[in-house]
């Protein structure tokens, strides 16, 4: 037996197809209610976006539904009352960006910097708990906290101001919502930061004290790069579902009052598309939603790989 | 880490402790002032300004009003339904999944791959995924709230990377002495990967007893099957009564009282319906980083 320089030529793909399945006939057994799942529950409803281009009628079915062509998109985009949730949502995910997204990362920073282990860990099991309440308790507490004879008035009045229905009043309502979110995800949040710091190298700790380096020099040049490639990825995947987000706590917390500024695409999705039944008004945001979604996070895997070298894909 | 013990590293030292210690006191703070309300004597609790270090009185009256309301104990109930029942269908089914995605024989794994990821980017959206389970006649069902979620991508992933984590011999092994694919999956993959198992388990567990929303658009007209969330959400947030009825009080003006003790009655079914989740909480602490970590090394 000579080798040779010829590649070896592969058979057809359907060839190996038929004969991967006799072989492993069990393996595609298993596989088809999975593939059936997603295929019924996740790719269906894809061709459901159809109706976006329709009016669709629940009793004249996909078929028999008018025509509508881009007439829901020129809708939303043109009401006044439907294109501020397009602003509401990328101010809200904004405020999420600047001030959630460092919050456990400097969290993890300052757990880190602890050399009271029994504290540290205190510290890190209380922080946790916000994560496992519900949405609904955690919504329910916000209420109550903010009525205007709730706790954060009592503390309002001490500080010497007026009371106030804080979750009706407009321009408060956008703190409230981005900082209850800080709140609940702050310490489940640094748990990947944290574990990620300790894998750091502690000879490089050593090398740079030797070196002269104080906590600070420490700090910038060992332990934030070290968490930089995870941050970014974490970023890339946050931007990624940044738009279509926030539909059950806005609905929890909003109200008439404050729907200027608290709507959001998917709460308007949900208000207007299911509640009010205009399904293919709501399948047309959903849509619009959706690729810019799918955008955003391409936008954001490219400019993190140019930038960073760090990315999804 | 080795420094030294200089004055600015210390002050360093004093002012991170001050800031955690803030920080847990933040945390921690808004879960006492709903326990110690709950038990406090509804007169006192309004009156009351500020913050609550302790229940002001003691009464049991919040507790008494809750468990008297029966939507309290059917939501509970299937609560418990959903989260059993649909925590033991979703891991079977991510297991299947991570199974056949781990197996390296498969050789469409890669177009599997895509075809299941792909669905983490893009979807039908609300209206599309309202329409299919009202035309599959699921609607106010409890199936509505178990099948169309069955599987999270993201976690058949996750159990896939640690499958394939498994070392070959011992699948050969087993191979060799006869076994098929579900004896392999049982036998080895599960004792092995218990600890991953038990992650996405709980991932799994703790998000179907919070959820609320399914069951909001899915059980419009089943009042019957409605989880304890959203009771919940109609006690704290519609700021209706949801079931409950203070009349039991019996006082000289009904209502009075039933604003007055509506605030503890709140506070009440906050902790009964956060209980499980708090005692649970010790027993998956050792669960969490494993999990967080799992879901971010790349394949």
């Amino acid at each position: 037996m000579t080798l040779t320089a010829e590649k070896k030529e592969k058979a057809p793909f359907s060839n190996r197809l038929k004969r991967n399945f006799i072989k492993h006939r069990s393996l595609y057994l298993i596989a088809l209610p999975i593939a059936l799942f997603y295929l019924l529950f996740k790719y269906v409803p894809m061709f459901g976006i159809v109706i976006s281009f329709q009016d669709y009628r629940p009793g004249k079915g996909f078929w028999g539904s008018d025509f509508a062509g881009l007439k829901h998109f020129i809708d939303f985009l043109t009401n006044p009352t439907a294109s501020r949730t397009i602003r509401n949502t990328l101010v809200i995910n904004l405020y999420q960006l600047i001030f959630g997204f460092p919050a456990p990362i400097i969290l993890a920073l300052l757990l880190n910097e602890l050399k009271l282990p029994l504290f540290k860990k205190t510290v890190q099991t209380i922080s946790y708990m916000p994560h496992f309440i519900s949405l609904v308790v955690i919504c329910g507490m916000i209420k109550d906290f903010s009525s205007t004879y709730g706790v954060f008035n009592d503390v309002i009045t001490f500080l010497g101001f007026e009371r106030d229905n804080l979750l009706g009043n407009v321009d408060l309502y956008r703190g409230i919502y981005v900082g209850s979110g800080i709140w609940k995800g702050i310490g489940w949040g640094s748990i990947l930061y944290l574990a990620t710091l300790s894998g750091a190298d502690p000879n490089l700790y050593e090398a740079a004290v030797i070196d002269g380096a104080g906590r600070w020099k420490q700090m910038v040049h060992i332990t934030l790069p070290t968490i930089i490639p995870i941050a970014i990825l974490q970023l890339i995947m946050r931007i990624g579902s940044m738009m279509s987000e926030g539909a059950e706590k806005t609905i929890l917390l909003y109200s008439p009052l404050v729907y200027e500024k608290a709507d959001l695409i998917s709460s308007f999705v949900y208000r207007r598309g299911l509640q009010e039944m205009n399904f293919s008004y709501g399948a047309a945001v959903g849509l619009f939603n959706s690729v810019i979604n799918l955008t955003l996070l391409v936008a954001a895997n490219r400019l993190a790989r140019k930038a960073t070298g760090e990315s999804m894909w | 880490m080795v420094e030294q013990k200089n004055i600015p590293n210390r002050i360093f030292d004093a002012v991170n402790v001050i800031i955690l210690l803030i920080l847990a006191a933040v945390c921690l703070y808004p879960m006492l002032h709903v326990v110690f309300g709950s038990f406090s004597e509804p007169a006192l609790l309004s009156s009351h300004t500020g913050f609550l270090l302790k229940p002001l009185g003691f009464t049991l009256k919040g507790y008494e009003i809750v468990f008297q309301n029966p939507n309290i104990w059917s939501g509970y109930a299937n609560t418990l339904f959903y989260v059993i029942v649909g925590t033991l269908l979703r891991i079977f089914m991510t297991m299947l999944g991570a199974y056949v995605l781990s197996q390296k024989t498969f050789l469409l794994r890669r177009v599997f791959m895509m075809f299941f990821v792909f669905t983490m980017y893009f979807g039908g959206g609300l209206i599309p995924d309202y329409l299919l389970v009202t035309r599959l006649g699921l609607l106010n069902t409890r199936w509505a709230l178990i099948i169309p979620s069955l599987i999270a991508t993201w976690n058949m992933i996750i159990l896939r990377t640690a499958f394939s984590q498994v070392p070959a011999s011992l699948e050969e092994s087993a191979r060799l002495d006869g076994a098929g694919d579900m004896t392999i999956l049982f036998r080895i993959f599960l004792p092995t990967c218990k600890a991953s198992i038990a992650v996405i388990i709980m991932y799994y567990a703790v998000g179907e007893w919070n959820s609320w929303f399914s069951a909001a658009i899915y059980l419009p007209a089943r009042r019957d099957l409605y989880p304890l969330q959203l009771f919940l959400r109609e006690i704290l947030i519609a700021n209706s009564s949801g079931g409950n009825t203070t009349g039991a009080i019996g006082s000289s003006d009904p209502d009075i009282v039933a604003a007055l003790i509506e605030e503890v009655v709140r506070y009440s079914t906050i902790c009964i319906a956060t209980i499980p989740i708090l005692c649970a909480y010790p027993f998956i602490q050792k669960y969490f980083v494993k999990g967080v970590m799992m879901g971010s090394i790349k394949e």
